[in-house]
């Protein structure tokens, strides 16, 4: 984790703004919702997106207006009504065993695009990076039903264990030119769809704002290498990165982190955790069961665990939190090409290679315990998982615990089953022991300044 | 299997596909001291595609890695990668946990979908000592550069590889490996022709096991045994059959078991299929002549097949079915798709739909590397089979 904390400590006069994350959260996601139902009418374009590799910028610059399927999936978990497109789904053919983020979408289109949030846009344009695999098959299904222009945005990832790509060096710039050389086609196909010329300037704008934000996202997740942890990575951190892609390199998107970031300083200032008594430190691996979420996190909270942090909320930003990954809005096209082949390596594909990141993860959030979600129907996130978790209890000792179920399909929460597990987890962790709350404060910090 | 072959042949034709067969049947690479001569290692990839030159002119025997078989007993894997996970992948690594591929020199294995990129993290921390890497092919084929960003992958592949022969890999070894390389593929083509143009002579089975192979050996001596096989193959004095002839796909990646292959061969002519699909992945020749890498990557973007884990804006994967169809003159499909294969099974669907709207019969299966029933197949075969039979009489 190279994460730094830019700014002074929190003074412990900074007070708390009159801002909750959660509502301030909830109401512009809410108006995202509304602007896409609005867009047709305002003639604006529409482009489907995904949370990794997604050229936002560039399409931020042509003004267009971002679909993002997979939080329209997630958002049908979220409100129980995933069970119903995911049905219709497979009632028209689509397999048991494929994404169910795939298969409520295609419950979406089968609806006519009737979501529980309103009625969602047909795409002009779409983009899918090979970060997933399954983004280039969902984009196709688009291509094939809806005759959505694809761009394939070919990043390439991290080759192998200890790669070490560095801004500048040969391999960097064989993989940015290539990246680059994909950006510059996608500008004309932008332009063609759009009928706008490309403007630099534009572009400039909207990277000096991704800038912002990455930096207070940066600071944000620094802040939880606090004891007490001012926030639990898998619940409030779900609406943190829903902002980070939605708004991102939107002036919106800049001012709630800012605000994020300053009230969750006078959090930590005040001593004030996500949980009354913090007594587990914990690092969550995996993406959310979206259907059961704050079940999930209640389950941990009880016993007094909270998530310090979790992998998804890097894979699933955009990778940006990975180190160095500053735009130099001086040469906007060439420096976007550059550090998203960089955030393609640290940030994304990385995943291949888990026990890196979570080596690190355990070391800069001083946790206590692993817990690892392996998801039915993700190969991305699950494949390698109960291998990287054998590798990490060998090598590092640390506790860990493996649940399964599902992104957003309820047929695979099973609530008793996983509570067991979860039960027996914090038992072994009492009997383990846990340094008393004073030390695993000296500890906590002492690793958030280093980094 | 065929057995009806003209006397003269016979017996000759059944040792090459026993040879074959028993290749097929061997999980194992060879070790330093049973090398083939000319080798001082193995380099194992996963399908679908690899540039195999590289390796070969490097002196590192290419092995394709195509999973356990249903022969294999997973001890290992089951504890590493969870339940919903394809066969072949966990037998792969069931095979790199169990010790079968310790003496390969590297493993490498493509962005064809994301459990097969988890091999390489998986590699890498069981099998240290082994080169284990993911060889990023592009996903984008169809942008400008494209064939700059893969020569230069290849170029990092083949510096790779170098260090770990200690030695150059010169421009003429490779420009000789591709020469033997595009007679192999030439002679692959002229089976397939054969398939296509007198389905009677060679079974589906009999050309998967011939085309296997060379998954494991030398291509000069694959070369000289496709050679020999289709030689007997012409020669061979058999009468056509009232089969249906139909294309098979969904053996991209997982193999089907023989047993399947034979199952269908029992009551179609299988005239066309995508199995080991990255052995056929240039459609011609690749330039014998010019700087040999840029030859690589160039055929990859020009010159290629197509798959469901390739995408490619020139092909539509329903454009390529129909293609297969029109020229092999199939009556029909058998859309196969591996369990928990997301890119196969979401095809599977595309084409099913699509050949409903074309008003093209097809029959659809499911299927396991390591499946060993196949009665119930057999049946959905031949009823198949029977009802095409009916439609076009």
């Amino acid at each position: 984790m190279t994460t730094e904390i830019l700014e002074a400590a929190p003074a412990g006069t900074v007070a708390a703004a009159d801002f909750d994350p959660r509502v301030e959260g909830q109401r512009l996601i809410k108006d995202w919702y509304a602007g896409l139902a609005e867009a047709p009418r305002r003639g604006q374009h529409v482009a489907n997106v995904f949370v990794m590799g997604n050229a936002v910028e560039i399409l931020r610059a042509f003004d267009f207006q971002l679909v993002f399927p997979e939080i329209n999936s997630l958002q049908t978990g979220v409100r129980k009504a995933s069970g119903e497109y995911i049905r219709l789904s497979e009632d028209y053919g689509m397999s048991p065993d494929v994404c169910s983020y795939v298969k409520a979408d295609v419950g979406l289109m089968l609806k006519e695009n009737e979501h529980p949030v309103g009625r969602i846009p047909k795409a002009h344009l779409a983009i899918a990076s090979n970060m997933c695999s399954t983004f280039i098959k969902w984009a196709e299904i688009w291509e094939r039903w809806l005759k959505v222009p694809t761009f394939v945005l070919d990043l390439p990832g991290q080759r192998a264990t200890n790669w070490r790509v560095r801004p500048g060096d040969a391999q960097h710039a064989a993989d940015s030119r290539w990246v680059e050389a994909q950006f510059r086609d996608l500008i004309e196909k932008c332009e063609k769809i759009t009928g706008k010329r490309f403007d630099i300037d534009r572009l400039a704008e909207v990277e000096e704002r991704v800038n912002q934000m990455v930096f207070h996202w940066n600071n944000v997740m620094a802040l939880n290498r606090m004891c007490p942890a001012p926030y639990n990575a898998m619940l409030d951190g779900l609406t943190y990165i829903g902002i980070m892609n939605v708004y991102r390199g939107a002036p919106e998107g800049v001012e709630f982190m800012r605000r994020l970031e300053r009230q969750l300083k006078a959090k930590v200032a005040r001593g004030e955790g996500r949980v009354a008594e913090e007594r587990f430190r914990l690092l969550f691996s995996g993406t959310p069961c979206y259907v059961s979420m704050r079940r999930l996190v209640e389950l941990f909270e009880t016993w007094g665990g909270v998530f310090a942090y979790s992998d998804y909320l890097t894979f699933a930003a955009g990778g940006m939190d990975a180190g160095e990954l500053v735009y130099d809005t001086s040469r906007p096209l060439e420096s976007l090409a550059e550090i998203t082949a960089l955030a393609a390596q640290r940030g994304l594909s990385n995943q291949f290679f888990a026990h890196e990141r979570l080596e690190q993860q355990i070391r800069d959030y001083a946790v206590d315990g692993i817990v690892f979600h392996g998801i039915k129907s993700c190969r991305f996130v699950s494949s390698g998982m109960a291998d990287t978790r054998d590798y990490l209890n060998k090598r590092l000792a640390v506790p860990s615990l493996y649940i399964e179920s599902d992104l957003i399909d309820p047929r695979y929460w099973s609530d008793a089953q996983i509570k067991n597990r979860v039960d027996a987890f914090f038992e072994a962790l009492n009997q383990r022991g846990v340094p008393p709350p004073g030390d695993r404060k000296t500890i906590a910090a002492e690793a958030g300044r280093a980094a | 299997m065929l057995t009806r072959l003209a006397p003269e042949n016979e017996a000759e034709l059944t040792d090459l596909l026993e040879r074959c067969h028993a290749a097929a049947r061997d999980n194992s690479v060879p070790g330093k001291d049973s090398l083939p001569e000319g080798f001082s290692g193995t380099i194992g990839h996963f399908p679908v595609y690899f540039p195999e030159e590289i390796a070969h002119a490097g002196g590192l025997l290419p092995v394709n890695i195509l999973g356990g078989g249903n022969k294999l007993e997973l001890k290992h894997a089951d504890a590493r990668m969870g339940s919903f996970v394809c066969s072949i992948c966990r037998s792969t690594t069931e095979l790199g946990l169990n010790g079968t591929l310790q003496d390969l020199t590297g493993f490498v294995t493509h962005p064809i979908c994301d459990a097969a990129k988890h091999l390489a993290g998986i590699w890498s921390r069981n099998l240290p000592e082994q080169l284990a890497q993911i060889l990023y092919l592009p996903q984008n084929v169809n942008s400008r550069g494209a064939t700059r960003y893969i020569a230069a992958e290849y170029q990092r592949l083949r510096a790779d590889l170098e260090r770990k022969v200690g030695h150059v890999i010169s421009d003429e070894a490779l420009r000789r490996s591709i020469r033997i390389y595009n007679e192999n593929r030439r002679l692959l083509r002229e089976l397939y022709a054969i398939r296509r143009d007198e389905p009677w002579k060679v079974s589906c089975a009999e050309s998967y096991l011939l085309m296997r192979a060379g998954t494991r050996m030398p291509r000069e001596e694959h070369n000289a045994i496709l050679d020999q096989a289709i030689d007997l193959i012409r020669h061979r004095s058999l009468p056509a059959q009232d089969k249906p002839r139909v294309v098979f796909l969904g053996g991209f990646c997982e193999q089907p078991p023989l047993e399947m292959l034979e199952t269908i061969d029992d009551a179609c002519f299988v005239v066309d299929d995508d199995l080991l699909v990255g052995l056929r992945w240039f459609t011609q020749d690749v330039p014998e002549s010019g700087d040999p890498v840029w030859a690589l990557a160039e055929s990859f973007v020009e010159r290629s097949a197509a798959s469901p884990v390739q995408h490619d804006e020139r092909k539509t994967k329903e454009g390529y079915l129909m293609e297969m169809m029109r020229s092999s003159k199939a009556d029909a499909a058998i859309l196969t798709a591996a369990k928990f294969c997301e890119p196969g099974l979401d095809e599977q669907l595309a084409w099913s739909k699509h050949l409903d709207q074309a008003g093209i019969q097809y029959l659809v299966l499911e299927f396991e590397e390591k499946m060993t029933s196949f009665e119930q197949m057999a049946m959905q075969v031949e009823t198949f089979a029977e009802s095409l039979l009916f439609a076009l009489a």
